[in-house]
């Protein structure tokens, strides 16, 4: 054992992410002026030092497998990140830098995770016994406390932390824990005993809290080289991406997050009062969002968080106090406009960039693997690709451009072809690469990096914010791009979603896509059980609600409600069974209502006249009612249109039907028939023009009861009326 | 306890919690604010409960969040004013009651806010009597609660400050803002000593409130006390009462069903919060209250049915109605919100057949 020789090796235990710890690494760099740093980190990344002045955090340094780019490593950084500092620090400077961790070459191959696989960085066991110590409960907040909201000025932490961390490794864990953790410590002294050896005079080492204690000894290098032989190893490539705030909280997953990566970046780049300063954030994004929030509601709430932070023993005020006085003295105690601006400001949003010139990401080659098995290779040209779901090869295709859609790369459009049928093992695709799409792969490389995982990331995070009818087309979607996940996840996201959302017109829409997927699942070999089962829970919403839903709307309201409740009961065709049943009750339940519009008393009776509902003796008696003098005329021409829209061959064929309306119109008085004649003209306008003729061949030939006309008609003094009406209804003149 | 405390009805916090309060004040050495019988630190631990270093025990007597509490606490020590807000059964009162008795041992100079408080129930009055008989003096001023926790530099209450006319309300902003009440009519005025403070509450739920004027409402930090966390902590506390209220009472004995009493608990808390207690389905909630005391309530009267016209057992036959008046306040949209449970929730748990049945026929 051989203490290091502290006058030539500098060590600088940080927490990864914390922005006390990079004031004080960039304090410290300036003051010890190094002519070189060595950070921990994959030393794949040597490579990829030149491109740190282009980059703007957070970006995330990506290890990857080449053979499989799912198995990768991303070491995020944001600009409040110690090694981030260390690193511009060494680009201002001209300074060499060497990442000294395991390679990731090894680290890849050592461990065989499924999926996307995150270094694990931040070490909250060890700081909770030290926080225990200091009478915390919590050891991030006492780890915040005493270095995180340090401001500059201050002497180095360096030397106090080194020392913790060794009585803290002397009682919990003398030797390292894993197998992996002994090489990892291995290596980064083996990079130490290197750069000795090179004879740099200062080196800074900047690395993890807890490996400080492994790296004040340098003990023979006969043990680590041991340790280190004949590793397993695998090809790995690395490159910088963009990252983003949100990934960085702990919030969405990613095991060494931040908490509030947005509070950080604001400790980190505020000159000075950061209470102060935040809160006036926070009272102006109140403002913006029309809420009245003085400035002596900024002051009384700065004087809050320092009041409860003398309460609470705390040597400043941390985010919890700055919550607690945003909800109680600027949200006026609505709590749920304090979290909206409180949660948005924590994890402050926002996307790195890399430079054009970084190399390929893994989501570009997987992607490239893709094409290249499946055949697709991307053209410039335009072209078109018919695909049968029925062949294995042809559905990975089109799940391949399904999910790329999801990630937005367009590449192809799904295009209707004259076959398409009701069948759904057909799709017609319109292929064409554009240049841009490169740069899109490369943004949505921050989903994943593969195409897979990136879809299905996407979909996630899409469905968090998503109301109700995008959700069911998200879960179609993913469906049909064949990513099982993100259906589970987003099955989830639609069940709290449908009892969440009041508007029975969103739960509307959202049907027919469920139903679809609910039906056709089963081609793409998903369970459809789950699927079935919210689509009918929502329907039973639907149902709930209906009546209340259809009354009191004005005629353009109506008329998109008529839609919706057209494409709602093709939805519940495509359920069936009990769903059926219920829907047809309920509209059984609301069709004699006098308080809902015409137009969709109209489009119910004709639903349950077709489903076999309704007798035609009692539709002629409703149809009575709604035709009789009591019935405003506008509210019977909106009925009838609401009726027949769109399908005229039941009055084709149905002749009593026809009589029925027919008698309406010719008992009409002048200005009565004048107020409906414009509705009625478009009613029979959308009519397909054989319907028309077929409509008027029956009112011509006097088929009606009661008109057969009793006299012979006069053709000669007819002709000229005939021509004309024929002209009319498009019929062809006869000579 | 003394003598005067167990004669009287209700005794004062600081009457009835005296031990405690003395045995804190003995070990506090942290700094106190001017005119505070504890520091922030003790008030904390007396509203939370612990146990002393000398072994004396003291008793919760808020239970819920730690934060609040600091809050609370952390705002009077600033001199701002206090609002708490919640739903009827939360414990507002309960809360400045003791706040009041731990800052300045004294928690009786109330106002209690109604339709009917006028002005002089919070600046002063006149004895009448001896305004004629010897002309203002300050002999025939009657000074309110606020006025002498002014002089006396105490905390001063204001119960359900929502029910006092708006024009009233206002009368507290230059008490709040200036610290001091004039009183013109003998050119003198009070200004306030350190350690005056006023702690109001409020009731966000009920209809017909007087809405605070913004001025006011800027002078308050408030709070929002929440209703109970967790199911268990709520069915224990129904259950307690539930049993006190039928002592007082003198209810037949009708053996209090855990099994009922959980099954309101759960529906009410469900509703409530918008998503049933496994978290899986999300509800619609009604624009009823909804609270404990609700709770409690329906539970009390299904006792007196199923004791007076029942099988002497509590039946959910005995519980349904009260849900159902409790839940449907506004028959159009809160009927279809009980629909939408009762059909998507309740018909699915298997041990709840009996509960369903009996609501569907209450239903239809």
């Amino acid at each position: 054992m051989a203490p290091i020789d502290t006058e030539r090796v500098h060590l600088l235990g940080i927490r990864h992410h914390g922005p006390g710890s990079a004031r004080a690494v960039r304090a410290e760099l300036r003051r010890l002026r190094p002519d070189v740093i060595l950070i921990e980190g994959p030393p794949e990344a040597d490579a990829l030092l030149e491109h740190v002045p282009g980059l703007e955090p957070p970006v995330a340094l990506l290890a990857y497998d080449q053979a499989a780019p799912s198995r990768a490593a991303i070491w995020p950084f944001a600009v409040f990140s110690p090694e981030w500092q260390a690193l511009r620090y060494a680009a201002a400077h001209g300074i060499p830098v060497r990442f000294c961790d395991l390679p990731a070459a090894h680290t890849l191959a050592l461990d065989e995770p499924d999926t996307d696989h995150e270094e694990s960085r931040v070490r909250v066991d060890p700081l909770s016994v030290l926080a225990e110590a200091a009478g915390y409960d919590d050891a991030e907040r006492w780890w915040d406390d005493v270095i995180e909201q340090r401001r500059d000025g201050g002497p180095s932490p360096f030397p106090a932390i080194a020392e913790a961390m060794v009585a803290v490794r002397a009682e919990l864990a003398p030797d390292p824990e894993t197998e992996r953790e002994a090489r990892r410590e291995a290596h980064m002294r083996k990079v130490l005993r290197a750069t000795l050896r090179a004879g740099y005079e200062r080196i800074a080492v900047v690395c993890g809290a807890w490996h400080v204690p492994a790296l004040l000894d340098l003990p023979p290098a006969t043990a680590d080289t041991r340790l280190l032989r004949g590793l397993a190893k695998t090809k790995v490539a690395a490159t910088w991406i963009p990252w983003t705030h949100g990934r960085l909280a702990a919030a969405t997953g990613y095991r060494a997050g931040v908490r509030s990566p947005g509070w950080y970046h604001h400790l980190f780049t505020v000159p000075d009062r950061p209470v102060e300063r935040w809160l006036t954030e926070a009272a102006r994004q109140l403002r913006d969002n029309d809420q009245p929030v003085s400035s002596s509601h900024v002051i009384e709430a700065v004087r809050l968080c320092e009041a409860l932070a003398a309460l609470r023993g705390r040597p400043l005020p941390g985010l919890e106090e700055i919550a607690d006085a945003t909800s109680a003295v600027l949200c006026e105690g609505a709590e749920l406009r304090a979290r909206l601006v409180h949660d948005a400001m924590v994890v402050g949003e926002r996307l790195g960039t890399v430079p054009p010139t970084t190399p390929t990401v893994p989501l570009q080659r997987d992607l490239a693997l893709h094409q290249k098995r499946l055949r697709l290779k991307p053209e410039a040209l335009e072209r078109e690709l018919v695909l049968d779901l029925r062949e294995e090869r042809d559905r990975e295709r089109s799940a391949l451009l399904h999910r790329l859609n999801l990630l937005g790369i367009p590449w192809g459009t799904r295009t209707r072809d004259s076959v398409r049928s009701r069948g759904t093992f057909r799709e017609t695709w319109t292929l064409r690469w554009e240049p841009e799409y490169d740069i899109a792969v490369i943004e949505a490389s921050r989903w994943g990096t593969t195409v897979t995982a990136a879809a299905t990331a996407c979909v996630h995070d899409r469905a968090q914010h998503a109301d109700l009818p995008t959700l069911t087309s998200l879960l179609e979607d993913s469906l049909l791009a064949d990513l099982p996940e993100a259906v589970t996840g987003t099955v989830a996201q639609l069940a709290q979603r449908a009892a969440e959302d009041t508007d029975i017109q969103r739960l509307m829409r959202a049907l027919p896509p469920l139903a679809r997927s609910a039906r056709y699942g089963n081609v793409r070999r998903f369970d459809a059980k789950a699927l079935r089962t919210i689509a009918t829970e929502l329907l039973s919403r639907i149902c709930a609600g209906l009546a209340l839903a259809v009354t009191g709307l004005s005629d353009d309201a109506a008329t998109a409600v008529t839609t919706d409740i057209d494409t709602t009961h093709t939805a519940v065709i495509l359920l069936g069974g009990d769903a059926e049943t219920e829907w047809l009750d309920t509209l059984e339940a609301v069709a004699p209502r006098e308080n809902i519009p015409g137009r969709i008393s109209g489009r119910i009776h004709r639903i349950l006249y077709d489903s076999g509902r309704l007798t035609a003796d009692t539709l002629h008696q409703r149809l009575s009612q709604i035709s009789s003098p009591g019935t405003p005329p506008d509210r019977t021409a909106a009925w009838i249109e609401g009726f027949v829209a769109n399908n005229g061959l039941l009055l084709v064929h149905d002749t009593a039907l026809l009589t029925l309306i027919d008698r309406w119109l010719t008992s009409l008085n002048e200005s009565a028939f004048i107020t409906v004649l414009p509705l009625l003209r478009r009613t029979f306008g959308s009519f397909q023009p054989a319907e028309r003729r077929a409509i008027a061949q029956h009112v011509i030939h006097g088929s009606l009861d009661g008109h057969t006309p009793d006299q012979p008609v006069d053709t000669q003094q007819a002709a000229p009326a005939v021509a004309t009406v024929a002209t009319l209804l498009g019929l062809p003149t006869h000579p | 306890m003394t003598l005067t405390t167990t004669a009287v009805l209700r005794p004062h916090a600081e009457q009835a919690y005296a031990d405690e309060l003395a045995a804190l004040a003995a070990i506090d050495d942290r700094p106190r604010p001017p005119g505070w019988k504890l520091s922030p630190w003790a008030v904390t631990q007396y509203i939370l409960g612990t146990t002393l270093d000398d072994g004396t025990e003291i008793t919760p007597k808020y239970v819920g969040s730690r934060r609040l509490v600091e809050v609370a606490v952390a705002t009077l020590a600033t001199d701002r004013a206090l609002l708490l807000i919640g739903v009827p059964g939360t414990a507002k009162t309960w809360l400045s009651e003791h706040l009041a008795a731990a800052i300045s041992g004294d928690s009786t100079l109330l106002v209690q806010g109604t339709a009917g408080t006028v002005e002089e129930a919070i600046r002063y009055g006149w004895n009448y009597a001896r305004l004629i008989a010897e002309g203002p003096s300050e002999q025939a001023l009657v000074p309110s609660p606020v006025m002498t926790a002014m002089a006396e530099g105490r905390l001063a209450r204001v119960e359900e400050l929502t029910r006092i006319p708006s024009d009233v309300q206002d009368a507290l902003i230059t008490i709040l803002s200036e610290k001091t009440l004039p009183v013109p009519e003998l050119g003198i005025e009070v200004q306030a000593k350190r350690g005056f403070n006023i702690i109001a509450t409020a009731n966000d739920r009920d209809r017909g409130v007087n809405e605070l004027s913004s001025a006011l409402r800027r002078r308050f930090n408030t709070l929002v006390l929440p209703v109970p966390q967790t199911a268990d902590d709520e069915v224990d506390i129904v259950t307690r009462r539930v049993a006190q209220l039928g002592r007082n009472l003198d209810l037949p004995e009708v053996p209090a069903s855990l099994t009922e009493i959980r099954r309101v608990v759960t529906v009410f808390r469900e509703l409530r919060n918008g998503v049933t207690e496994d978290g899986h389905t999300k509800v619609k909630t009604p624009s009823g209250t909804l609270s404990t005391a609700e709770a409690i309530s329906i539970i009390t009267n299904g006792m007196a049915l199923a004791a007076h016209f029942g099988d002497g057992v509590l039946r959910p036959a005995d519980v349904v109605p009260g849900i159902l008046g409790a839940v449907i306040q506004d028959p159009a949209t809160d009927g279809v919100v009980w629909h939408e449970y009762l059909e998507t929730v309740i018909r699915d748990r298997d041990d709840w057949h009996d509960f369903y049945t009996a609501c569907r026929e209450a239903t239809h």
